[in-house]
């Protein structure tokens, strides 16, 4: 929206200009960027004084330095792990999230499907992940990066499905009578409501689902698999006592997910800027 | 401009009945209603919670069918008027899609009908100047006070050039002031375009002061106990409200409630969910 939409000085809020956004951005990320220096200097403080052994905790210089001694390392490359890691979390993420809203579209239109594949739906959720990891990797083939991206759209399916099902259906009911009196068929109730509706919810629940994704690849790689991988990192350096490299490679791990989630407020920003979680930015 | 005998009827309504078969027995929420309104007319229909106005106004909009009777629109029977797309609703909250522009918002129901897009254009444009919301085409609707998305509800309500419009309480969640205001926009609206339209209302002043016609009805089985001529002149104004007049019929309207059995004030009873309500699934209000 530009500022010509509001020719009459109406009480609209105008956008604000780059410099004032940039203000504002720095405003609102300084607490946080204090904060986070604050406790990295104290944690490297405490560290040195209190002569913590680095299997308890490594001070965050050891950590550092550890990043950049394995990033590409013959024993461990952190940078090859993250990269497999991230596309086996990718990968069951839109597995499950297009599993997940085929589902949702079909429990939605009809009541008997609704009836039939929510047991079903809870009781995939119910299964605890680390029980069904090694089931899976002999599935999908334990080298294959497919057991670990199905063990992420295992997790990823229920929050989805659930969320576009409440999207879809809980719609107000006077917007659908106003379809009616048009005329409107259910697709285009569908298309033009019930849609735009759910888009809310689904991104909701695929902000949850970037961090779930990463939890699923990296359960199953723990069962084997390519060493490559953050998950293999993670077990091999800490029975190495190499604590150093396994906080690196949580840290990639943690990486990934802050990209996934990044990825998805983008996608946020870009289908639903009229949504009220949203409104301050666009108005 | 009113329904004078003799007019065409834009609606007739038939020996209606409604039976609502909700829990062991069901309830009886309309029972024998004839009532024929010509074109042109502006008919309010109020009676206590229960009496089945809402009920009535969803049977004549096809989105609800009689148990027994016929509803017949424009000489057509409802269900044909309303895939003939011959209706405009407003209901009580302004039902405008928070993702869509105020003027995407109006232009739906063309969209629906596949309208073209420049005549889309021009006809939302229109519209929103019918309402004097022009300036506002490309604000979101929450950027609007709640009185100015019930007038983008009306201008998309009346973007079709409808035979009529229906209105469910279209004003019941505005403040007094913004509410009296309203009334006389859509008396304007209603003169400049010509339509018919049937209101329901709980408040005896605004049946009077905007209808043609008010429709006493009364609950349990909700009927139709009393038709009441409005004959004041137009254009109706605030010295309307001083109308000695005006005053005979609201005292009029306010006694045929009272002698109606269904409540001792026309404003919402306590006494449940009513069969209109349950009609609409809870969904407004």
């Amino acid at each position: 929206m530009t500022a010509a939409a509001t020719p009459l000085g109406t009480p609209v809020t105008r956008p604000p200009g780059a410099a004032q956004r940039l203000a504002r951005t720095l405003r609102e990320t300084a607490p946080a960027i204090v904060v986070f220096v604050a406790v990295i200097v104290a944690w490297e403080v405490i560290v040195r004084a209190l002569a913590i052994r680095a299997f308890i905790l490594p001070p965050p210089s050891a950590i550092v330095a550890a990043l950049g001694e394995n990033w590409d390392g013959a024993r461990w490359s952190l940078s090859e792990s993250a990269r497999t890691t991230l596309f086996e979390a990718l990968g069951g993420l839109v597995i499950g999230t297009v599993v997940g809203v085929a589902v949702a579209f079909a429990i939605a239109r009809w009541a008997t499907m609704r009836d039939a594949a929510l047991p079903f739906a809870i009781a995939a959720n119910a299964i605890p992940i680390i029980a069904i990891a090694p089931i899976f990797n002999a599935w999908f083939g334990v080298t294959n990066p497919l057991s670990k991206m199905m063990l992420a759209a295992l997790l990823v399916f229920f929050p989805v499905m659930i969320n576009v099902t409440r999207g879809l259906m809980q719609v107000e009911p006077s917007a659908i009578e106003l379809m009616r009196s048009y005329a409107a068929s259910e697709w285009e109730i569908l298309r033009r409501v019930r849609i735009p509706n759910a888009l809310p919810y689904f991104l909701t629940a695929l902000k949850l689902a970037t961090t779930l994704s990463l939890i699923g690849a990296i359960v199953g790689e723990y069962f084997g698999g390519s060493s490559t991988v953050i998950g293999r990192v993670v077990v091999q350096s800490a029975s190495a006592l190499r604590f150093d490299v396994t906080w690196a490679a949580i840290i990639l791990g943690a990486g990934a997910g802050i990209m996934l989630y990044l990825a998805v407020t983008a996608l946020e920003r870009l289908l639903i800027p009229w949504h009220a979680s949203l409104r301050g930015e666009v108005a | 401009m009113t329904g004078e005998a003799g007019a065409p009827a834009v609606v007739r309504i038939a020996s209606v009945e409604k039976r609502f078969e909700a829990g062991g027995g069901g309830t009886v929420a309309l029972a024998g209603i004839d009532l024929d309104i010509g074109r042109g007319e502006f008919v309010s229909l109020i009676g206590p919670s229960g009496c089945g106005k809402s009920t009535l106004l969803r049977l004549i909009g096809d989105l609800i069918a009689p148990s027994a009777g016929t509803v017949e629109v424009n000489g057509k029977a409802a269900h044909a008027a309303r895939l003939g797309r011959e209706y405009g609703i407003v209901f009580q909250a302004p039902v405008l899609f928070e993702w869509r522009t105020v003027e995407d918002n109006v232009k739906l129901p063309l969209e629906l009908m596949g309208m073209g897009r420049p005549d889309r254009e021009r006809r939302a444009r229109a519209m929103l100047e019918l309402v004097e919301l022009g300036e506002f085409a490309r604000h979101h609707p929450y950027q609007l006070s709640g009185g100015m998305q019930q007038r983008v509800a009306i201008a998309r309500a009346l973007a079709l050039e409808p035979a009529i419009l229906l209105m469910d309480e279209p004003f019941g969640a505005l403040d007094e002031m913004t509410r009296e205001r309203m009334n006389s926009e859509v008396l304007r609206i209603w003169r400049q375009t010509g339509t018919t339209i049937v209101f329901v209302t709980h408040s005896i002043p605004e049946a009077v002061f905007l209808s043609t016609r008010v429709v006493v009805m009364s609950a349990r089985p909700g009927r139709i106990t009393r038709l009441v001529e409005v004959p004041l002149a137009h254009p109706r104004n605030d010295e309307t409200r001083e109308d000695p007049t005006y005053f005979r019929l609201v005292t009029e309207v306010r006694e045929a409630l009272r002698g109606g059995g269904g409540g001792s004030d026309a404003t919402d009873g306590v006494d449940g969910p009513s069969p209109e309500r349950l009609a609409a699934e809870g969904g407004i209000g």
